[in-house]
Protein backbone atom coordinates (compact mmCIF):
# COMPACT_ATOMS: atom_id res chain seq x y z
CA UNK A 1 0.00 0.00 0.00
CA UNK A 2 2.89 2.19 0.84
CA UNK A 3 5.03 1.61 -1.62
CA UNK A 4 1.98 2.13 -4.03
CA UNK A 5 1.21 5.32 -2.49
CA UNK A 6 4.89 6.38 -3.22
CA UNK A 7 5.11 5.14 -6.98
CA UNK A 8 1.70 7.35 -7.45
CA UNK A 9 3.33 10.21 -6.23
CA UNK A 10 6.72 9.57 -7.90
CA UNK A 11 4.35 9.77 -11.47
CA UNK A 12 1.96 12.53 -10.16
CA UNK A 13 4.97 14.53 -9.67
CA UNK A 14 6.98 13.80 -12.24
CA UNK A 15 4.50 14.20 -14.58
CA UNK A 16 4.49 17.93 -12.87
CA UNK A 17 7.98 18.34 -12.74
CA UNK A 18 10.03 20.71 -15.27
CA UNK A 19 12.34 19.21 -17.30
CA UNK A 20 15.79 18.93 -15.08
CA UNK A 21 19.69 18.38 -15.24
CA UNK A 22 21.72 15.56 -13.62
CA UNK A 23 24.84 16.58 -13.84
CA UNK A 24 28.02 15.10 -12.83
CA UNK A 25 32.18 15.80 -12.94
CA UNK A 26 34.80 13.30 -13.54
CA UNK A 27 36.05 14.80 -10.56
CA UNK A 28 35.16 16.57 -7.16
CA UNK A 29 38.88 18.01 -6.98
CA UNK A 30 41.96 18.78 -9.15
CA UNK A 31 44.93 18.16 -7.37
CA UNK A 32 48.33 19.86 -8.58
CA UNK A 33 51.08 18.31 -7.50
CA UNK A 34 54.77 18.15 -8.86
CA UNK A 35 53.78 16.92 -12.50
CA UNK A 36 50.80 18.72 -13.11
CA UNK A 37 50.51 19.60 -16.71
CA UNK A 38 47.13 20.51 -16.64
CA UNK A 39 44.09 18.37 -16.23
CA UNK A 40 40.99 17.21 -18.66
CA UNK A 41 37.66 17.72 -16.87
CA UNK A 42 34.88 15.42 -18.26
CA UNK A 43 31.44 17.14 -17.53
CA UNK A 44 28.68 14.84 -17.79
CA UNK A 45 24.83 14.10 -17.31
CA UNK A 46 21.49 14.06 -18.46
CA UNK A 47 18.42 15.81 -19.06
CA UNK A 48 15.40 14.42 -17.26
CA UNK A 49 12.20 15.54 -19.61
CA UNK A 50 8.66 15.59 -17.60
CA UNK A 51 6.99 12.17 -18.03
CA UNK A 52 10.55 10.86 -19.93
CA UNK A 53 8.75 12.48 -23.24
CA UNK A 54 12.39 13.41 -25.44
CA UNK A 55 11.01 16.14 -27.67
CA UNK A 56 12.65 15.37 -31.27
CA UNK A 57 14.28 18.66 -31.51
CA UNK A 58 18.06 18.62 -30.15
CA UNK A 59 18.21 19.99 -27.09
CA UNK A 60 20.91 22.57 -26.48
CA UNK A 61 23.84 22.67 -23.54
CA UNK A 62 25.91 25.48 -22.89
CA UNK A 63 28.20 24.55 -19.80
CA UNK A 64 30.32 27.46 -17.75
CA UNK A 65 33.14 26.37 -15.73
CA UNK A 66 34.67 29.24 -14.05
CA UNK A 67 36.89 30.14 -11.34
CA UNK A 68 37.19 32.37 -8.60
CA UNK A 69 37.06 36.11 -9.23
CA UNK A 70 39.81 38.13 -8.28
CA UNK A 71 40.66 41.62 -9.14
CA UNK A 72 43.45 42.08 -12.14
CA UNK A 73 44.74 45.14 -13.02
CA UNK A 74 45.42 45.72 -16.83
CA UNK A 75 48.62 47.85 -17.58
CA UNK A 76 49.18 48.69 -21.24
CA UNK A 77 52.84 49.47 -22.50
CA UNK A 78 53.57 52.81 -24.82
CA UNK A 79 56.67 53.37 -26.75
CA UNK A 80 58.62 55.72 -24.16
CA UNK A 81 62.29 57.09 -25.53
CA UNK A 82 62.36 54.20 -27.78
CA UNK A 83 61.24 51.70 -24.85
CA UNK A 84 58.09 50.11 -24.16
CA UNK A 85 57.00 50.48 -20.74
CA UNK A 86 54.11 50.02 -18.85
CA UNK A 87 52.03 53.42 -18.87
CA UNK A 88 48.00 53.52 -18.52
CA UNK A 89 46.25 50.93 -16.31
CA UNK A 90 42.62 49.91 -15.37
CA UNK A 91 41.76 47.63 -12.66
CA UNK A 92 38.70 45.20 -13.33
CA UNK A 93 37.49 44.35 -9.83
CA UNK A 94 36.05 40.86 -10.37
CA UNK A 95 38.04 39.06 -13.45
CA UNK A 96 37.41 34.79 -13.08
CA UNK A 97 41.07 33.36 -12.79
CA UNK A 98 39.40 30.45 -15.50
CA UNK A 99 36.15 30.66 -17.87
CA UNK A 100 35.79 28.02 -20.23
CA UNK A 101 32.36 27.80 -22.13
CA UNK A 102 31.27 24.09 -23.68
CA UNK A 103 28.25 24.31 -26.10
CA UNK A 104 26.72 22.82 -28.82
CA UNK A 105 26.43 25.67 -31.20
CA UNK A 106 27.93 29.10 -31.53
CA UNK A 107 26.88 31.04 -28.36
CA UNK A 108 25.38 33.66 -30.76
CA UNK A 109 22.80 31.11 -32.14
CA UNK A 110 22.12 29.76 -28.75
CA UNK A 111 19.66 32.88 -27.38
CA UNK A 112 19.47 35.82 -27.64
CA UNK A 113 22.11 38.94 -26.30
CA UNK A 114 19.89 38.99 -23.17
CA UNK A 115 19.00 36.05 -22.14
CA UNK A 116 23.02 34.74 -22.79
CA UNK A 117 23.92 38.27 -20.65
CA UNK A 118 21.81 37.14 -18.12
CA UNK A 119 23.41 33.86 -17.41
CA UNK A 120 27.13 35.08 -18.33
CA UNK A 121 27.34 32.87 -21.06
CA UNK A 122 30.12 33.63 -23.37
CA UNK A 123 33.15 35.17 -22.86
CA UNK A 124 31.89 38.52 -23.96
CA UNK A 125 29.34 38.52 -21.51
CA UNK A 126 31.65 38.24 -18.81
CA UNK A 127 31.04 41.56 -15.85
CA UNK A 128 34.54 42.31 -15.33
CA UNK A 129 33.49 45.50 -13.22
CA UNK A 130 35.87 48.34 -14.69
CA UNK A 131 37.33 50.71 -11.92
CA UNK A 132 35.29 53.67 -13.71
CA UNK A 133 37.40 56.70 -14.72
CA UNK A 134 38.48 56.04 -18.25
CA UNK A 135 36.27 56.72 -21.18
CA UNK A 136 34.20 54.16 -22.52
CA UNK A 137 36.48 53.76 -25.32
CA UNK A 138 39.66 53.26 -23.26
CA UNK A 139 37.69 50.65 -21.07
CA UNK A 140 36.86 48.56 -24.10
CA UNK A 141 40.09 48.71 -25.13
CA UNK A 142 41.58 47.56 -22.23
CA UNK A 143 38.89 44.51 -21.47
CA UNK A 144 39.82 43.91 -25.13
CA UNK A 145 43.83 43.53 -24.29
CA UNK A 146 42.55 41.27 -20.90
CA UNK A 147 40.44 39.03 -22.63
CA UNK A 148 43.32 38.33 -25.58
CA UNK A 149 45.89 37.38 -22.69
CA UNK A 150 43.82 35.45 -20.70
CA UNK A 151 42.59 33.67 -24.28
CA UNK A 152 46.12 33.44 -24.65
CA UNK A 153 47.17 31.58 -21.32
CA UNK A 154 44.18 29.18 -22.71
CA UNK A 155 42.63 30.81 -19.08
CA UNK A 156 39.50 31.98 -21.34
CA UNK A 157 38.07 29.25 -23.98
CA UNK A 158 35.07 29.45 -25.80
CA UNK A 159 34.36 26.14 -27.82
CA UNK A 160 31.11 26.10 -29.58
CA UNK A 161 31.52 22.14 -30.32
CA UNK A 162 32.74 20.68 -27.47
CA UNK A 163 29.15 19.51 -26.06
CA UNK A 164 27.97 16.62 -27.56
CA UNK A 165 24.17 14.74 -26.61
CA UNK A 166 23.48 11.45 -27.30
CA UNK A 167 19.92 10.50 -28.03
CA UNK A 168 18.87 13.27 -26.44
CA UNK A 169 19.57 12.69 -23.13
CA UNK A 170 22.87 11.85 -22.68
CA UNK A 171 25.17 14.77 -22.72
CA UNK A 172 28.85 15.31 -21.82
CA UNK A 173 32.14 17.83 -22.75
CA UNK A 174 35.83 17.54 -21.82
CA UNK A 175 37.63 20.82 -20.37
CA UNK A 176 41.10 21.31 -20.50
CA UNK A 177 42.52 23.08 -17.56
CA UNK A 178 45.66 24.65 -18.10
CA UNK A 179 48.85 23.79 -15.96
CA UNK A 180 48.58 27.59 -15.20
CA UNK A 181 45.07 27.35 -13.46
CA UNK A 182 44.63 29.42 -10.50
CA UNK A 183 43.80 27.79 -7.53
CA UNK A 184 40.39 27.83 -5.68
CA UNK A 185 37.08 27.30 -5.35
CA UNK A 186 35.51 26.63 -9.47
CA UNK A 187 31.89 25.39 -10.22
CA UNK A 188 30.62 24.26 -13.34
CA UNK A 189 27.41 25.47 -14.49
CA UNK A 190 25.36 23.55 -16.98
CA UNK A 191 22.29 25.22 -18.92
CA UNK A 192 19.40 23.38 -21.11
CA UNK A 193 18.68 25.96 -23.60
CA UNK A 194 15.17 25.69 -25.91
CA UNK A 195 14.07 27.81 -28.39
CA UNK A 196 16.53 31.01 -26.98
CA UNK A 197 15.56 30.04 -23.25
CA UNK A 198 17.44 28.59 -20.61
CA UNK A 199 14.40 26.29 -19.06
CA UNK A 200 16.69 24.40 -16.56
CA UNK A 201 20.22 24.71 -15.19
CA UNK A 202 22.44 22.58 -12.47
CA UNK A 203 25.80 23.02 -10.94
CA UNK A 204 28.20 21.35 -9.74
CA UNK A 205 31.54 22.58 -7.22
CA UNK A 206 35.02 21.66 -8.06
CA UNK A 207 38.12 22.90 -6.22
CA UNK A 208 41.23 23.08 -7.53
CA UNK A 209 44.16 23.09 -5.39
CA UNK A 210 47.66 22.49 -4.55
CA UNK A 211 48.50 19.18 -2.87
CA UNK A 212 51.61 17.59 -0.86
CA UNK A 213 54.67 19.11 -1.42
CA UNK A 214 53.74 21.67 -3.69
CA UNK A 215 51.02 22.92 -1.49
CA UNK A 216 52.75 22.37 1.60
CA UNK A 217 55.90 24.84 -0.40
CA UNK A 218 52.95 27.35 -1.37
CA UNK A 219 51.61 27.36 2.00
CA UNK A 220 54.98 28.16 4.10
CA UNK A 221 55.77 30.87 1.67
CA UNK A 222 52.11 32.56 2.24
CA UNK A 223 51.77 32.50 5.36
CA UNK A 224 55.37 31.58 7.17
CA UNK A 225 57.54 34.25 5.23
CA UNK A 226 60.37 34.04 7.71
CA UNK A 227 60.87 30.29 8.01
CA UNK A 228 60.21 29.74 4.79
CA UNK A 229 63.37 32.17 3.57
CA UNK A 230 65.06 30.63 6.67
CA UNK A 231 64.44 27.11 5.25
CA UNK A 232 65.39 27.84 1.81
CA UNK A 233 68.60 29.64 2.74
CA UNK A 234 69.70 26.53 4.99
CA UNK A 235 68.29 24.25 2.16
CA UNK A 236 70.66 26.33 -0.85
CA UNK A 237 73.45 25.54 1.37
CA UNK A 238 73.29 21.99 1.98
CA UNK A 239 72.16 21.02 -1.18
CA UNK A 240 75.47 23.14 -2.48
CA UNK A 241 77.72 21.34 0.23
CA UNK A 242 76.21 17.67 -1.13
CA UNK A 243 76.77 18.83 -4.57
CA UNK A 244 80.35 19.63 -4.61
CA UNK A 245 81.18 17.00 -2.11
CA UNK A 246 79.69 14.52 -4.80
CA UNK A 247 81.23 16.15 -7.82
CA UNK A 248 84.54 15.89 -5.89
CA UNK A 249 84.37 11.87 -5.49
CA UNK A 250 83.96 11.64 -9.30
CA UNK B 1 60.27 16.16 -17.63
CA UNK B 2 57.83 18.62 -16.45
CA UNK B 3 58.07 19.97 -13.39
CA UNK B 4 55.00 22.21 -11.27
CA UNK B 5 56.94 25.21 -9.71
CA UNK B 6 54.95 26.20 -6.49
CA UNK B 7 55.80 29.96 -6.55
CA UNK B 8 56.57 30.67 -9.91
CA UNK B 9 52.54 28.69 -10.17
CA UNK B 10 53.69 27.56 -14.06
CA UNK B 11 54.59 24.61 -15.55
CA UNK B 12 59.10 23.92 -16.76
CA UNK B 13 61.08 21.77 -18.27
CA UNK B 14 62.96 20.28 -15.40
CA UNK B 15 65.96 19.35 -17.60
CA UNK B 16 66.26 22.88 -19.32
CA UNK B 17 66.72 24.25 -16.12
CA UNK B 18 69.50 21.88 -14.56
CA UNK B 19 71.06 22.29 -18.09
CA UNK B 20 70.12 26.25 -17.79
CA UNK B 21 72.28 26.20 -14.35
CA UNK B 22 74.73 23.85 -15.40
CA UNK B 23 75.23 26.29 -18.24
CA UNK B 24 75.96 29.53 -16.22
CA UNK B 25 77.89 26.85 -13.52
CA UNK B 26 80.37 26.01 -16.21
CA UNK B 27 80.80 29.65 -17.15
CA UNK B 28 81.37 30.54 -13.92
CA UNK B 29 83.50 28.10 -12.79
CA UNK B 30 85.69 28.63 -16.39
CA UNK B 31 86.00 32.61 -15.53
CA UNK B 32 85.85 32.52 -11.37
CA UNK B 33 82.28 34.34 -11.58
CA UNK B 34 79.11 34.03 -9.21
CA UNK B 35 77.25 34.06 -12.96
CA UNK B 36 74.14 35.34 -10.82
CA UNK B 37 74.23 38.18 -13.77
CA UNK B 38 73.32 35.28 -16.56
CA UNK B 39 70.99 33.04 -14.88
CA UNK B 40 68.70 35.61 -13.70
CA UNK B 41 68.32 37.01 -17.71
CA UNK B 42 68.32 33.50 -19.17
CA UNK B 43 65.19 32.47 -16.65
CA UNK B 44 63.71 35.72 -17.91
CA UNK B 45 64.14 34.51 -21.57
CA UNK B 46 62.66 31.10 -20.56
CA UNK B 47 59.90 33.02 -19.42
CA UNK B 48 59.97 32.51 -15.47
CA UNK B 49 58.56 36.42 -13.83
CA UNK B 50 61.22 38.81 -13.49
CA UNK B 51 60.61 39.08 -9.52
CA UNK B 52 61.07 35.47 -9.15
CA UNK B 53 64.04 35.02 -11.18
CA UNK B 54 65.75 37.35 -9.40
CA UNK B 55 64.71 36.14 -5.52
CA UNK B 56 65.18 32.78 -6.86
CA UNK B 57 68.49 33.59 -8.63
CA UNK B 58 70.27 34.58 -5.44
CA UNK B 59 69.24 31.68 -3.40
CA UNK B 60 70.64 29.72 -5.68
CA UNK B 61 74.17 31.78 -5.24
CA UNK B 62 74.14 31.03 -1.47
CA UNK B 63 73.97 27.56 -1.99
CA UNK B 64 76.72 27.58 -5.01
CA UNK B 65 78.78 29.61 -3.16
CA UNK B 66 79.26 27.80 0.18
CA UNK B 67 81.94 25.07 -1.23
CA UNK B 68 84.20 27.80 -2.79
CA UNK B 69 84.18 29.66 0.51
CA UNK B 70 85.06 26.83 2.35
CA UNK B 71 87.68 26.22 0.56
CA UNK B 72 89.14 29.51 1.16
CA UNK B 73 88.22 29.73 4.78
CA UNK B 74 90.43 26.09 5.12
CA UNK B 75 93.30 28.23 3.52
CA UNK B 76 92.58 31.36 5.96
CA UNK B 77 92.19 33.02 2.65
CA UNK B 78 89.18 35.09 4.46
CA UNK B 79 89.49 38.03 6.22
CA UNK B 80 86.28 37.77 8.64
CA UNK B 81 86.95 41.52 9.89
CA UNK B 82 86.36 43.04 6.72
CA UNK B 83 84.16 40.40 5.42
CA UNK B 84 81.63 41.31 8.25
CA UNK B 85 82.06 45.22 7.55
CA UNK B 86 81.10 44.21 3.76
CA UNK B 87 78.30 42.03 4.98
CA UNK B 88 77.16 44.50 7.59
CA UNK B 89 77.38 47.33 4.39
CA UNK B 90 75.50 44.76 1.95
CA UNK B 91 72.33 43.88 4.68
CA UNK B 92 71.49 47.30 4.22
CA UNK B 93 71.99 47.69 0.74
CA UNK B 94 69.74 44.54 0.33
CA UNK B 95 67.27 46.21 2.80
CA UNK B 96 66.74 49.66 0.86
CA UNK B 97 66.96 47.64 -2.41
CA UNK B 98 64.49 45.87 -1.21
CA UNK B 99 62.07 48.68 -0.25
CA UNK B 100 63.05 49.56 -4.12
CA UNK B 101 61.92 46.78 -5.72
CA UNK B 102 58.62 46.39 -3.46
CA UNK B 103 58.00 49.95 -4.72
CA UNK B 104 58.69 49.47 -8.34
CA UNK B 105 56.18 45.69 -8.33
CA UNK B 106 53.28 48.02 -6.57
CA UNK B 107 53.75 50.50 -9.80
CA UNK B 108 53.66 47.50 -12.24
CA UNK B 109 57.30 48.81 -13.72
CA UNK B 110 59.71 45.75 -12.11
CA UNK B 111 59.42 43.93 -15.21
CA UNK B 112 61.10 46.94 -17.54
CA UNK B 113 63.46 47.87 -14.43
CA UNK B 114 65.28 44.84 -14.20
CA UNK B 115 66.10 44.47 -17.87
CA UNK B 116 66.59 48.16 -18.32
CA UNK B 117 69.06 47.89 -15.11
CA UNK B 118 70.16 44.70 -16.62
CA UNK B 119 71.18 45.85 -19.84
CA UNK B 120 72.93 49.03 -18.82
CA UNK B 121 74.70 47.22 -16.17
CA UNK B 122 75.66 44.10 -18.43
CA UNK B 123 76.49 47.13 -21.18
CA UNK B 124 79.20 48.60 -18.92
CA UNK B 125 80.94 45.65 -17.82
CA UNK B 126 81.06 43.80 -21.21
CA UNK B 127 82.43 47.01 -22.82
CA UNK B 128 85.27 47.71 -20.16
CA UNK B 129 85.84 43.77 -19.67
CA UNK B 130 86.19 43.82 -23.84
CA UNK B 131 88.43 46.49 -23.88
CA UNK B 132 90.79 45.08 -20.98
CA UNK B 133 91.05 41.73 -22.72
CA UNK B 134 92.18 43.50 -26.24
CA UNK B 135 94.43 45.34 -24.58
CA UNK B 136 96.08 42.56 -22.34
CA UNK B 137 95.89 40.46 -26.01
CA UNK B 138 97.61 42.92 -27.62
CA UNK B 139 100.22 44.02 -24.57
CA UNK B 140 101.10 40.39 -24.62
CA UNK B 141 101.65 40.16 -28.55
CA UNK B 142 103.72 43.26 -28.03
CA UNK B 143 106.29 42.11 -25.00
CA UNK B 144 106.44 38.79 -26.72
CA UNK B 145 107.88 40.66 -30.05
CA UNK B 146 110.29 42.63 -27.42
CA UNK B 147 108.80 46.14 -27.95
CA UNK B 148 107.40 46.58 -24.92
CA UNK B 149 107.88 45.41 -21.16
CA UNK B 150 105.05 44.53 -18.59
CA UNK B 151 102.69 47.16 -17.31
CA UNK B 152 103.61 48.92 -14.26
CA UNK B 153 101.09 47.51 -11.11
CA UNK B 154 98.16 49.95 -10.77
CA UNK B 155 98.70 52.38 -7.89
CA UNK B 156 96.89 51.06 -4.34
CA UNK B 157 95.76 53.93 -2.57
CA UNK B 158 92.93 56.01 -4.02
CA UNK B 159 92.94 59.05 -2.10
CA UNK B 160 89.75 59.98 -1.19
CA UNK B 161 89.08 56.83 0.17
CA UNK B 162 92.14 57.12 2.25
CA UNK B 163 91.24 60.78 3.82
CA UNK B 164 87.90 58.64 5.43
CA UNK B 165 87.47 58.90 9.11
CA UNK B 166 88.44 56.24 11.45
CA UNK B 167 91.08 54.14 10.02
CA UNK B 168 91.46 50.64 11.46
CA UNK B 169 93.63 47.89 10.58
CA UNK B 170 92.87 45.13 8.01
CA UNK B 171 95.37 42.43 8.97
CA UNK B 172 94.52 39.42 6.06
CA UNK B 173 93.64 42.12 3.75
CA UNK B 174 96.94 44.39 4.82
CA UNK B 175 94.91 47.67 5.06
CA UNK B 176 94.84 50.31 7.03
CA UNK B 177 92.01 52.18 6.17
CA UNK B 178 88.63 53.47 7.47
CA UNK B 179 85.48 50.65 7.57
CA UNK B 180 83.29 53.32 5.70
CA UNK B 181 84.77 52.50 2.25
CA UNK B 182 84.15 48.58 2.42
CA UNK B 183 80.73 49.51 4.57
CA UNK B 184 79.76 51.70 1.07
CA UNK B 185 81.28 49.16 -1.24
CA UNK B 186 79.09 46.55 0.47
CA UNK B 187 75.96 48.63 0.55
CA UNK B 188 76.28 49.42 -3.25
CA UNK B 189 76.84 45.90 -4.00
CA UNK B 190 73.82 45.15 -1.51
CA UNK B 191 71.37 47.20 -3.37
CA UNK B 192 72.48 45.11 -6.48
CA UNK B 193 71.63 41.84 -5.06
CA UNK B 194 68.46 42.60 -3.93
CA UNK B 195 67.09 44.12 -7.48
CA UNK B 196 69.03 42.32 -9.92
CA UNK B 197 69.77 38.66 -8.32
CA UNK B 198 73.22 38.57 -8.25
CA UNK B 199 75.78 37.65 -5.78
CA UNK B 200 77.47 40.95 -6.90
CA UNK B 201 81.38 38.83 -7.13
CA UNK B 202 82.23 40.28 -10.37
CA UNK B 203 81.68 43.94 -9.09
CA UNK B 204 83.49 43.32 -5.60
CA UNK B 205 86.26 41.77 -6.90
CA UNK B 206 87.87 44.25 -9.00
CA UNK B 207 86.72 47.01 -6.49
CA UNK B 208 88.52 45.43 -3.37
CA UNK B 209 91.64 45.17 -5.29
CA UNK B 210 91.68 48.27 -7.17
CA UNK B 211 89.95 50.80 -4.87
CA UNK B 212 90.36 49.38 -1.43
CA UNK B 213 94.03 48.09 -2.32
CA UNK B 214 93.31 44.82 -0.79
CA UNK B 215 96.42 41.94 -1.29
CA UNK B 216 95.05 39.75 -3.75
CA UNK B 217 95.34 36.07 -1.00
CA UNK B 218 92.03 37.02 0.50
CA UNK B 219 90.09 39.23 -2.18
CA UNK B 220 88.25 35.92 -3.57
CA UNK B 221 87.51 34.23 -0.06
CA UNK B 222 86.62 37.46 1.40
CA UNK B 223 84.12 38.12 -1.81
CA UNK B 224 82.40 34.89 -1.42
CA UNK B 225 82.23 35.32 2.44
CA UNK B 226 80.17 38.41 2.03
CA UNK B 227 78.28 36.91 -1.40
CA UNK B 228 77.03 34.21 1.16
CA UNK B 229 75.20 36.27 3.76
CA UNK B 230 74.02 39.10 1.23
CA UNK B 231 72.25 36.67 -0.54
CA UNK B 232 70.88 35.01 2.45
CA UNK B 233 69.73 38.14 4.12
CA UNK B 234 68.15 38.97 0.24
CA UNK B 235 66.63 35.50 0.57
CA UNK B 236 65.45 36.42 3.42
CA UNK B 237 64.02 39.94 2.65
CA UNK B 238 62.21 38.46 -0.52
CA UNK B 239 60.60 35.93 1.26
CA UNK B 240 59.05 38.02 4.00
CA UNK B 241 57.81 41.15 1.89
CA UNK B 242 57.68 40.02 -1.79
CA UNK B 243 56.91 36.03 -1.54
CA UNK B 244 59.37 35.83 -4.76
CA UNK B 245 61.24 32.86 -3.70
CA UNK B 246 60.59 29.52 -5.80
CA UNK B 247 63.05 26.94 -3.56
CA UNK B 248 62.27 24.28 -6.01
CA UNK B 249 63.86 26.67 -9.04
CA UNK B 250 66.64 27.62 -6.95
CA UNK B 251 67.25 24.03 -6.11
CA UNK B 252 67.21 22.95 -9.88
CA UNK B 253 69.56 25.60 -10.90
CA UNK B 254 71.58 24.74 -7.95
CA UNK B 255 72.24 21.00 -9.08
CA UNK B 256 73.26 22.26 -12.96
CA UNK B 257 75.38 25.10 -11.38
CA UNK B 258 77.35 23.11 -9.27
CA UNK B 259 77.87 20.19 -11.70
CA UNK B 260 78.90 22.68 -14.56
CA UNK B 261 80.98 25.06 -12.30
CA UNK B 262 83.28 21.62 -12.09
CA UNK B 263 83.85 20.82 -15.36
CA UNK B 264 84.17 24.85 -16.20
CA UNK B 265 87.45 24.54 -13.62
CA UNK B 266 88.90 21.95 -15.55
CA UNK B 267 88.24 23.54 -19.56
CA UNK B 268 89.30 26.80 -17.58
CA UNK B 269 92.72 24.93 -16.79
CA UNK B 270 93.36 24.00 -20.77
CA UNK B 271 92.97 27.92 -21.99
CA UNK B 272 94.57 31.06 -21.48
CA UNK B 273 92.97 33.50 -18.95
CA UNK B 274 92.96 36.76 -21.51
CA UNK B 275 91.08 34.55 -23.70
CA UNK B 276 88.46 33.35 -21.18
CA UNK B 277 88.12 37.27 -20.45
CA UNK B 278 87.53 38.00 -24.03
CA UNK B 279 84.95 35.07 -24.32
CA UNK B 280 83.42 36.53 -21.00
CA UNK B 281 83.01 39.97 -22.31
CA UNK B 282 81.31 38.81 -25.65
CA UNK B 283 78.76 36.65 -23.55
CA UNK B 284 77.82 39.55 -21.53
CA UNK B 285 77.37 41.63 -23.98
CA UNK B 286 75.50 39.19 -26.08
CA UNK B 287 73.47 38.83 -23.01
CA UNK B 288 72.79 42.57 -22.91
CA UNK B 289 72.43 43.10 -26.57
CA UNK B 290 69.14 40.63 -26.79
CA UNK B 291 67.76 42.21 -23.47
CA UNK B 292 68.11 45.68 -24.95
CA UNK B 293 66.41 44.31 -28.17
CA UNK B 294 63.44 42.92 -26.10
CA UNK B 295 63.10 46.27 -24.51
CA UNK B 296 62.91 47.97 -28.05
CA UNK B 297 60.79 45.82 -30.26
CA UNK B 298 57.33 45.84 -30.16
CA UNK B 299 55.67 43.51 -27.77
CA UNK B 300 53.14 41.00 -29.30
CA UNK B 301 50.47 42.33 -26.74
CA UNK B 302 50.37 45.62 -25.31
CA UNK B 303 48.42 44.67 -22.07
CA UNK B 304 49.93 42.81 -19.41
CA UNK B 305 47.80 41.49 -16.59
CA UNK B 306 48.86 41.87 -13.14
CA UNK B 307 47.13 40.49 -9.31
CA UNK B 308 46.19 42.30 -6.54
CA UNK B 309 49.60 43.29 -4.88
Amino acid sequence: MRALFALLLWLLLGAAAPTSLISALSQSRIDINTTFKGADLLVFGAIQYPAGAVPDAPPDIAIVVRGPAEPVTVRRKARVAGIWLNTDRIRFESVPGFYAVASTRPIADLADDRTTAIYEIGIRNLQLSPASGASEGETRAFEAGLIAAKRKARLFVEDARAVTVTGGVLYRARIAIPAIVPVGDYAAEIHLIRKGRVIASSSVPIGIGKSGFERWIYVMAQEHGLAYGIAAVLAALLAGLVASLVMRRH
Amino acid sequence: MDLYLPIAEMSVNAIVIILLGGGVGFLSGMFGVGGGFLTTPLLIFYGIPPAIAVASSATQITGSSVSGALAYWRRGQVDVKMGLVLVAGGVIGAGLGQIVFRQLQKIGQIDVSINIIYVLFLGIIGTLMLKEAVTALQAERRIAAGEARPPARLRRHVPWISALPGKTRFYKSGLYISPLAPLLLGGVVGVLTAIMGIGGGFIMVPAMIYLLGMSASAVVGTSLFQIIFVTAATTLLHATSSKSVDIVLALLLLVGGVAGAQLGVQAAQKLKPEKLRLALAVIVLAVAAGLLFGLTVQPQSLYTLYGPL
